[in-house]
């Protein structure tokens, strides 16, 4: 305590001083106000979630009791406004598979290379040119790549490839094309943050070894970065069955049950936006069958995520 | 190897007059054997390193020995790191650094236009401060140089390295197991037995004992010893205790300052046998600094 006057001015340890009270000098009113919002901000998206599970999944009843299950899930005819109506969801359902896999096939290669380059080869200068460009790309309305698509690539493929594309302009391929267009980005970007989020200690040791810039960037960086590169390669594969607008400018719209990237699909999602914007009746077979191809979607788009997720638990490299 | 190299005092660098510091050259004592005649595996000649303008290690000339123990000491920012990356290129991955002078690896010039930085990595090898294994298995760790450079025998390879590194016994029933789950000094004599692994001439060690507790680095002084039969060794160490324990040659290098620009750069102070640096060294400041009296 004597030592503590010698503080002068700052001590507590006068004699005269009562003991300093341990009490919240006011009731903290806005910070409990603060936290209520953030708690009510996170919570507000699982709220959605649900809504959205819930308004699918009524409808969709609904369609399973006028069309049996098996009917639906492996039919392999779609007309569902047709008369007679008929409900195999399996053209559709290929048709989402197909333009996304011709998007992938394109925009993984790609992508990964881009990344690849950005984060272990490019400048400095480089990179600070093609990264923005490359995020502005990412940003472009899908509406504008879908009418590129129609307009330059349909045509261009066409000319190119004439013996490929044998109902132009409307085809998987050219709609894959298109949506691989916009993934190129979404993987580059992002696989490109995690490459570069790898530890530099971990390149030096591999340089130290006598490794050269490809075998860095193969044998250590990728590896390191997997689980980032697996999300940008899920989030892209989301995106791709999920694009709506391309695939109903480009796709063409014949449920045609094929993998060809030559013929013309519908996909799922373009089924629901045509169907969606024309005259239906609330409670009609048309009106479920829109929910029930939404529900399909949402399960499809879930599968996809957890699979990713374990993919991600079995090859991720945990650095410290 | 050519005469001017068996010249051990390095002249004033004309560019840095009166920046640079006469090095204490060592008196020419009669000895039964002479510490300097062995094989030389660097000789470096004027060499400077700057980083975009400014001068990160001046005008150092120095030998090195094959199959010694060579430690660079000296206070923070001297430079000794800076230098200690000069060796195998690794300053070649921080596209502003520039290396002025000569480099020489057995006679032949490091920087030559016909060297490839790769190859010399491979020769030159590098352990780190801070321990980084590849999160991968133990055994992975090991033979990824081996794999990488197509040698073949990884097994026995990686089962050498570990012995060498005094961890066989330690880790060979774990050899699938992630190097995380080491501790730190094992960590780090995983990360020497993994340079081992690709059969390098030289091991250069950068602080490599700085992140570890005493008993961990105890062993791996106890390790280098072992080491400089098969290895040429060349360590940087802010510990001048271990520089005693370990080297077999020292140079001590300072920090000179020029107050009117503001510039800070390393200097080489002093380089002579480990012995002569701690109980007769030359130069005034070296002995300031290994007694405690700065630094």
């Amino acid at each position: 305590m004597e030592a503590r006057d010698t503080i002068g001015a700052f001590g507590r340890g006068g004699a005269d001083n009562p003991p300093p009270s341990l009490e919240a000098p006011s009731p903290r009113y806005g910070e409990k106000l603060i936290k209520g919002i953030l708690a009510f901000c996170a919570i507000l998206s699982v709220i959605t979630t649900t809504a959205i599970v819930v308004s699918l999944l009524m409808p969709t009843i609904d369609f399973l009791g006028e069309v049996p299950i098996g009917d639906f899930l492996f039919g392999t005819e779609w007309a569902p406004t047709f008369s007679p109506a008929s409900f195999g969801v399996l053209p559709i359902l290929v048709g989402t598979i197909s333009t996304s896999i011709w998007g992938m096939l394109f925009a993984i290669p790609i992508g990964l290379c881009s990344a690849i380059w950005l984060s272990e080869y490019a400048s400095p200068g480089a990179r600070k040119t093609v990264k923005p460009v490359l995020e502005v790309l990412a940003g472009i309305p899908t509406v504008a790549i879908g009418i590129f698509g129609l307009v330059f690539l349909s045509p261009l493929i066409e000319d190119v490839f004439p013996f490929m594309v044998n109902v132009p302009p409307f085809s998987a391929g050219v709609a894959g094309l298109a949506i691989g267009l916009m993934l190129v980005p979404i993987i580059a970007s992002i696989s490109d943050d995690a490459m570069r989020a790898v530890p530099g200690g971990l390149r030096e040791a591999a340089y130290g070894l006598g490794a050269t810039r490809m075998k860095v960037a193969t044998r250590v960086v990728f590896p390191a970065a997997i689980s980032g590169i697996i999300a940008s390669l899920v989030l892209a594969g989301s995106r791709a069955v999920g694009e709506t607008m391309v695939v109903l400018l480009v796709a063409g719209a014949s449920p045609n049950l094929t993998f060809d990237p030559g013929s013309s699909v519908l996909t799922m999602t373009a089924f629901i936006a045509q169907t969606a914007t024309g005259d239906i009746s609330t409670g009609s077979i048309t009106y479920d069958t829109i929910f029930a191809v939404g529900t399909l979607l949402f399960v499809l788009t879930l599968i996809m995520n957890v699979f990713a997720i374990r993919l991600v638990r079995k090859y991720r490299e945990v650095y410290e | 190897m050519s005469e001017k190299l068996e010249e051990r005092a390095p002249e004033e660098n004309a560019d840095h007059a009166g920046l640079s510091q006469k090095i204490a050259v060592r008196e020419t004592t009669p000895s039964d054997v002479d510490p300097w005649a062995g094989d030389r595996v660097f000789e470096l000649n004027n060499v400077s390193v700057s980083y975009g303008s400014s001068l990160a290690v001046n005008d150092v000339s120095m030998q090195i020995q094959k199959n010694e123990v060579t430690a660079l000491i000296g206070p923070s920012g001297c430079g000794k790191s800076t230098l200690l990356r000069c060796l195998n290129r690794m300053n070649d991955l921080i596209p502003a650094a520039r290396v002025n002078g000569e480099v020489l690896y057995h006679g032949q010039d490091l920087y030559g236009s016909k060297v490839d930085p790769v190859q010399v990595r491979k020769l030159i090898g590098m352990v780190f401060q801070k321990p980084n294994p590849f999160p991968k298995s133990i055994f992975d760790n090991v033979a990824f140089g081996p794999r990488i450079l197509g040698l073949g025998n990884v097994e026995d390879r990686v089962e050498k390295a570990l012995r060498g590194a005094a961890l066989w016994d330690e880790v060979k029933d774990r050899l699938d197991d992630n190097a995380y789950g080491m501790s730190g000094g094992q960590q780090q004599r995983l990360c020497i037995a993994r340079t081992m692994a690709v059969d390098p001439e030289v091991i250069l060690m950068d602080e490599p004992c700085s992140a570890l507790d005493p008993i961990s680095t105890a062993k791996i002084e106890d390790l280098m010893n072992e080491l400089k039969e098969q290895f040429s060794i060349v360590i940087v160490t802010h510990n001048m205790q271990q520089a005693a324990r370990v080297s077999d040659k020292t140079a001590f290098l300072i920090v000179e300052m020029d107050a009117a620009e503001g510039n800070r750069w390393g200097q080489l102070v002093e380089y002579d046998e480990t012995d002569r640096i701690f109980t007769n060294p030359q130069d005034g400041r070296t002995e300031d600094y290994v007694t405690g009296k700065v630094g």
